[in-house]
């Protein structure tokens, strides 16, 4: 049995258009999945389905074995799935980053003593600890994210969803946040859940959902999905830049295999080809 | 409209505190025409910048000076409304500073708040053509709660507030955070239209590099409330090394630059994608000609 089962899930807010219609996905321990879909296909209803937020109307989750449709088992979910949503200030609460770290925990009922070992844990993960005892109004929003990335982290939940929550960061910040949660993954198998419209966080997943209109219209690994070049625009989305850039020199006539969707492959593979003479 | 702004400083709090610094003596000239970007890391005084430049954040005494255009914002008669009209100021994520009940009221705000001598009649045409100019359906939107629409139309309504009092600057920081591939496309290319009817210069903060070499003219560099460096996409992005000591991303165009140039392959373009592309020296036998380094 997977970690995270959906099975034919629907939901919707006003009881008549479905934002999710029939969705099944599972997620086991350790895997690393990315959701990606236009504006409105329904990904972040998908999250908040998750962790137990809203509750579907028809169809069942189960994390960890206990179902979300049990109203009992909501304080169970919530410690295995954490949920960074796109908007850091409707996520900070407290006016001390520290304090703002430990109210998860705390509200999950964590020994005062391993609390301050938690907030050291997440406020390194993403690189705040200098701002431990800054007020979190202070911050810019690349440094607000962070905080509530590791509000999340300090809950030390099994599965991680991050709802574009990298999409206000810099490209430092957003590279030392998926560092962070890249290590989570492999050295302490924490399950990924990662929607994004970045396609290069896409790319290393294991697993890629393609929503669409409520729907998940494909699924497969990142080479899959992105073989599949004219369905995505369908969909309205995009190949990574690199990919694109491949495509259009290959149109030119430089001899690149296909398949190439990171730059440094692409960076590789141009190097190889040059002349001797 | 050209922007100079000379030797800016701003703290939030006491400037004898080194931390509270956001800006420290920030001086720039933006043309008129130009598609500027501005590009930095975070905490870097892109935000604390742009809002000072229609006074949304106070110029401080013997803080430097603001000229834009005709308006000296460090003059106690400067006339702030009048500013306000002609240099539009779209924020991060400005969806959530949607505030009215109908999109109407909140499109026409801008035009009673800083146009008060505008007649009803003709606010509500420059209501129609702001709505128009984003791409939403004036007569099916118009009625409708702005809670009610999606993300990118909210964001569309928001926009069409900012510009419905016809800026010829536009400032934008960090807009298309959030948005979908074609949602992104689809801002970029509005933005390209502005630019090409009443608004005369375009100032963009972004994260995105791939974004600014494509679509700026020229672009600065903020770190640690300075300016690094000005100058052409083609410029900036070349100095590979020290974008990376800064933090920063290249373009994929400027990385690919780099590896090939590393590897002894010259390729001289402008960082767009297809100037990289159509520079990119192509053999017969599907192999790339290194050229002179
Ligand atoms: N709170 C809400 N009330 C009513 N409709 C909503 C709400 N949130 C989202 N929706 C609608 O549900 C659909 C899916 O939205 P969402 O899950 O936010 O998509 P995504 O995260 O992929 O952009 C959209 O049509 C959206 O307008
Ligand atoms: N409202 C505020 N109060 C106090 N400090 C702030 C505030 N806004 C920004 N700062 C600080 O000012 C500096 C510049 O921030 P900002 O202009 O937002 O940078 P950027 O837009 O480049 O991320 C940062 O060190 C930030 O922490
Ligand atoms: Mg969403
Ligand atoms: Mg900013």
């Amino acid at each position: 049995m997977a970690l995270l089962n959906a099975e034919n899930v629907s939901f919707s807010y006003d009881k008549r258009i479905k934002a999710v219609k029939n969705v099944s996905l599972s997620a086991n321990e350790g895997e690393y999945i990315a959701v990606i879909g236009h504006n409105g296909s329904g990904k972040s209803t998908l999250a908040k389905l998750f962790n137990g937020l809203m509750r579907p109307d028809e169809g069942n989750i189960t994390v960890d074995g206990f179902s979300v449709l049990e109203k009992k088992h909501t304080f169970e979910i919530r410690k295995r799935v954490g949920v960074v949503f796109q908007n850091p200030d409707n996520q900070l609460v407290a006016s001390i980053v520290e304090d703002d770290v430990a109210f998860g925990p705390e509200n999950l009922g964590v020994p005062r003593a391993e609390i301050k070992e938690r907030i050291d844990f997440a406020l390194s993960a993403v690189g705040m600890e200098k701002f431990r005892h800054s007020s979190p109004t202070r911050l810019s929003g690349g440094q607000k994210q962070r905080i509530a990335i590791a509000g999340v982290l300090a809950l030390k939940p099994k599965i991680l969803v991050l709802d574009e929550s990298t999409a206000m960061l810099d490209p430092q910040g957003r590279k030392e946040v998926l560092q962070v949660v890249k290590k989570l993954n492999k050295e302490q198998k924490v399950t990924v859940i990662t929607i994004t419209h970045y396609m290069d966080e896409v790319v290393d997943a294991d697993t890629v959902y393609v929503m669409n209109d409520g729907e998940i219209a494909l699924k497969g690994t990142p080479a899959e999905i992105f073989k599949q070049k004219d369905r995505l625009k369908g969909y309205g989305l995009e190949l990574p830049l690199a990919a694109e850039i491949a495509d259009k020199l290959i149109a030119r006539g430089v001899r690149l295999p296909d398949g190439i969707l990171t730059e440094e492959r692409l960076a590789e593979e141009l190097c190889a080809l040059k002349s001797k003479i | 409209m050209r922007i100079e702004v000379k030797d800016l400083r701003y703290s939030y709090g006491e400037a004898k505190v080194l931390s509270n610094i956001a800006l420290d003596g920030v001086s720039l000239t933006v043309e008129e025409g130009d598609f500027f970007g501005i590009i930095g890391q975070t905490g870097s005084g892109k935000t604390t910048f742009v809002q000072h430049l229609n006074g949304l954040i106070k110029l401080g005494k013997d803080c430097g000076s603001i000229k834009v255009g005709g308006y000296d914002l460090g003059d106690k008669k400067c006339d702030f409304k009048a500013l306000r009209a002609s240099l539009g100021m779209v924020f991060q994520y400005p969806e959530y500073q949607l505030f009215a009940e109908t999109v109407f009221d909140d499109v026409a705000f801008g035009v009673k708040n800083f146009m008060p001598e505008v007649s009803l009649e003709k606010t509500q045409e420059m209501v129609k053509e702001a709505l128009t100019t984003v791409g939403l359906n004036y007569d099916k939107i118009k009625d409708k709660s702005p809670f009610d629409l999606s993300g990118g139309q909210k964001r569309r309504v928001a926009i069409a507030g900012v510009i419905v009092t016809k800026p010829e600057v536009l400032v934008l920081d960090e807009p298309v955070a959030g948005l979908d591939p074609v949602g992104k496309r689809e801002f970029i290319s509005l933005l390209h239209r502005l630019h090409g009817s009443f608004v005369k210069t375009i100032i963009l903060v972004s994260h995105d590099m791939d974004l600014v070499a494509e679509n700026c003219t020229k672009a600065a560099i903020f770190s640690h409330g300075k300016i690094y460096a000005v100058g052409s996409p083609k410029e900036i992005f070349s100095r590979y090394e020290e974008l990376q000591n800064l933090g920063l991303d290249l373009p994929v165009t400027a990385y690919l630059t780099r590896a090939l140039e590393n590897n002894g392959v010259k390729i001289n373009s402008d960082f767009t994608v297809d100037g990289f592309i159509n520079a990119v020296r192509i053999k017969t036998n599907g192999k790339i000609d290194g050229g002179e380094l």
